[in-house]
């Protein structure tokens, strides 16, 4: 019972959090409770027992990209109070989603149910035979880096991809429209 | 979820755009971490008592897609920028004027 109500609590949070991005405008301000929702979020993964992801979570999410956004927000101006766009269709948008999620969840096992479907297939196995293969005791090491080997490469490879993509966006020249927009701005004035 | 769903659609600003995808994101991690979770479990680390563990495989999973996620909001951040470099702002609907007005002129 104390793990749902910790659960609870902090998916509350979570929930204060996300009302306030959508409330300030202040990029800076949002770019700081994106880092407080990741860290939020890294708690509730050690209420779940994923010792592993929280740790990951806290270090990637909420270290190195509160840091990146930082520094794209120092570039940026200060954001505007605008009127807010499409607000009727995403509203039914979200309702309607939302409640295909809760018939879907409704249809789910139990939380932490040990007999669930998800809990009876390759895991055993993988819980019990992976110390004596490699001798490591945490399982998740173990098939990140053994068993499922290949999505962390693939995962490499895709980190690989968007480093590259970053440097060619922020070194590219290429796609000068400003130049356009000044002269086209000047012959308006003309 | 549903709420970063909702910021993306609503907000003008590119930035918040981006902040949006990432809340969704986490949420969708967080629903796939609570589907591992087994009651009186510990986390599985293996140790030399009988215990119950709770599921490896989804916690593998979530290591590699926040990774991922990552770097999707850096790729996102660095089209922001280019953005805002090319057009000097980053609100939807003043492009979207300044692309009007461009489009008019060139015409």
């Amino acid at each position: 019972m104390n793990f749902l109500l910790i659960n609870f609590f902090l998916i509350s949070l979570l929930l204060v959090t996300t009302f306030f991005i959508f409330k300030t405008t202040s990029l800076i301000s949002v770019v700081a409770l994106t880092g407080a929702f990741t860290l939020l979020c890294s708690a509730i993964y050690v209420n779940l027992d994923a010792v592993d992801v929280a740790f990951t979570e806290a270090a990637v999410g909420s270290g190195i990209s509160t840091i990146l956004m930082v520094m794209a927000a120092a570039k940026l101006p200060e954001g505007k109070k605008n009127k807010l766009i499409n607000l009727f269709p995403s509203i039914i948008l979200a309702v309607s989603i939302s409640l295909i999620l809760i018939i879907i969840i409704a249809n789910l096992p139990l939380l932490g149910d040990p007999n669930a479907p998800i809990h009876l297939h390759v895991v055993p196995e993988y819980l019990k035979e992976s110390k004596d293969f490699f001798h490591i005791p945490n399982v998740v090491t173990n098939i990140l880096a053994s068993y499922r080997g290949f999505d962390t490469l693939g995962e490499t490879i895709v980190i690989f991809t968007a480093g590259l993509g970053v440097i060619a966006l922020l070194t590219s020249n290429t796609l000068n429209r400003k130049t356009n927009f000044k002269k086209n701005n000047k012959k308006n004035e003309r | 979820m549903v709420g970063g769903l909702f910021i993306i659609i609503t907000s003008q600003n590119y930035l918040k755009k981006v902040v949006g995808l990432a809340i969704f994101q986490t949420a969708v991690f967080v629903f796939f971490v609570s589907l591992a979770k087994v009651l009186d479990g510990t986390a599985p680390i293996l140790t030399k008592m009988e215990n119950a563990y709770s599921n490896p495989l989804p916690h593998v999973l979530i290591l590699t897609a926040i990774v991922v996620g990552v770097a999707t909001s850096a790729l996102g951040l660095a089209l922001v920028l280019q953005i805002y470099r090319n057009y000097e702002t980053i609100e939807e609907k003043e492009i979207q004027s300044l692309e009007l007005k461009s489009d008019k002129l060139n015409v």
